[in-house]
């Protein structure tokens, strides 16, 4: 060993990274258990969602600890997805409106 | 310029410029542009990119075809529930799924920790313990495929409503199901190497033949963390949404 490799870091951050997931998870899983709807629904969903893969990538991928360059390289491109999702929510809603206009009456 | 000594192996990290001026030092270093940052770990993380945009276009397709049905979409909540003792708990089977992929996650973190301190047993029973979650999940997996299947779900029709809910369900779940079983084959080859020593030795690998490094777990780590990582956005947009 030339150098001190890879990550190193104490057992109980890993621990403590665990307890959180399980917390978020058990929060997201309540989201649907006590049945709310709507945008209160959707936002708690969404929010428990970022902070879980936050926690996955930062702590347990070790990416917190990486250089800026990696960091960047590998967390910036998946962030143009959104612009994909914009493009199809479109998309959706044009043919939804459509189906709704020629086939209302058909099927 | 400081940064044109990081090109040499393990260079202290404080000679690397840090922030904005590092990214600016590090890709226009003419040389490795992830300083410290083993090859192959890079490359780990340039295909779960590739894979994240995989997984992104079947979540956004399967998006579109819900936003795009007018007729009713089944309930997931409905759809997934157990009965137990006679009562329904909506989503039961899922979320001890999620559960089971977390701890899997947990012990891989800690396997890859252990690596690094050469601890060589304990990395590879929590390596084992990894492999053992992995295959439950895909056990139950398999267990809430069949039950859907019993209950006439197909690619083309189900019972409750809107056709595309079979086809998003089977492409997602079972793409993502694949992952899961491919990175349990994959930890268990990681896991006998660690048992045998060869990361201690420097065993050189059968395909790269280079040298057998504790890095190698953490590479495999990665791979599971996304695995996991993916569940998280499955988990949160088809089954909870």
């Amino acid at each position: 060993m030339a150098h001190a490799e890879g990550q190193q870091h104490p057992i109980g951050v890993y621990l403590f990274i665990w307890a959180l997931l399980f917390v978020f998870s058990f929060f997201s899983y309540m989201v649907d258990y006590l049945a709310f709807e709507g945008m209160l629904r959707w936002s708690l969903i969404l929010l428990f969602m970022m902070i879980k893969a936050g926690l996955i990538v930062a702590i347990f991928m070790h990416m917190a600890w990486e250089r800026l360059a990696l960091i960047y390289a590998i967390c910036l491109p998946p962030v143009l997805v959104l612009i994909f999702v914009a493009l199809m929510s479109f998309e959706s809603s044009y043919t939804f409106a459509s189906r709704g206009v020629y086939f209302a009456l058909g099927s | 310029m400081a940064n044109t000594a990081a090109v040499a192996k393990g260079v202290d990290p404080a000679s690397l410029a840090p922030g904005m001026k590092g990214i600016a030092a590090d890709w226009s270093s003419d040389q490795r542009t992830f300083k410290n940052v083993h090859w192959g770990k890079a490359m780990m993380w340039i295909f779960l990119l590739s894979d994240t945009f995989i997984f992104s276009c079947f979540l956004l397709s399967y998006m579109t075809v819900r936003w795009s049905t007018t007729i009713p979409w089944p309930n997931p909540s409905e759809v997934f529930a157990l009965h137990v003792g006679g009562v329904s708990v909506p989503l039961l089977l899922i979320a001890i799924m999620t559960f089971i992929l977390i701890s899997s996650s947990g012990t891989m973190a800690m396997a890859v920790n252990y690596g690094y301190r050469r601890n060589r047993k304990v990395t590879t029973y929590l390596i084992l313990a990894t492999a053992l979650f992995g295959a439950s999940f895909v056990g139950m997996q398999a267990f809430e495929w069949s039950k859907l299947i019993a209950e006439g779900v197909r690619p083309w029709g189900n019972p409750w409503g809107a056709p595309q809910f079979g086809s998003a369900f089977f492409m997602i779940t079972g793409f993502h199901g694949f992952h899961v079983s491919v990175g349990v084959i994959f930890l268990l080859i990681v896991a006998r190497k660690v048992w045998r020593g060869d990361y201690d030795r420097e065993d050189r690998g059968y395909f790269t033949a280079l040298k057998g490094r504790y890095v190698n777990v953490e590479i495999m780590g990665l791979y599971w963390h996304f695995v996991d990582l993916v569940w998280v956005f499955i988990f949160a947009f088809f089954y909870l949404w």
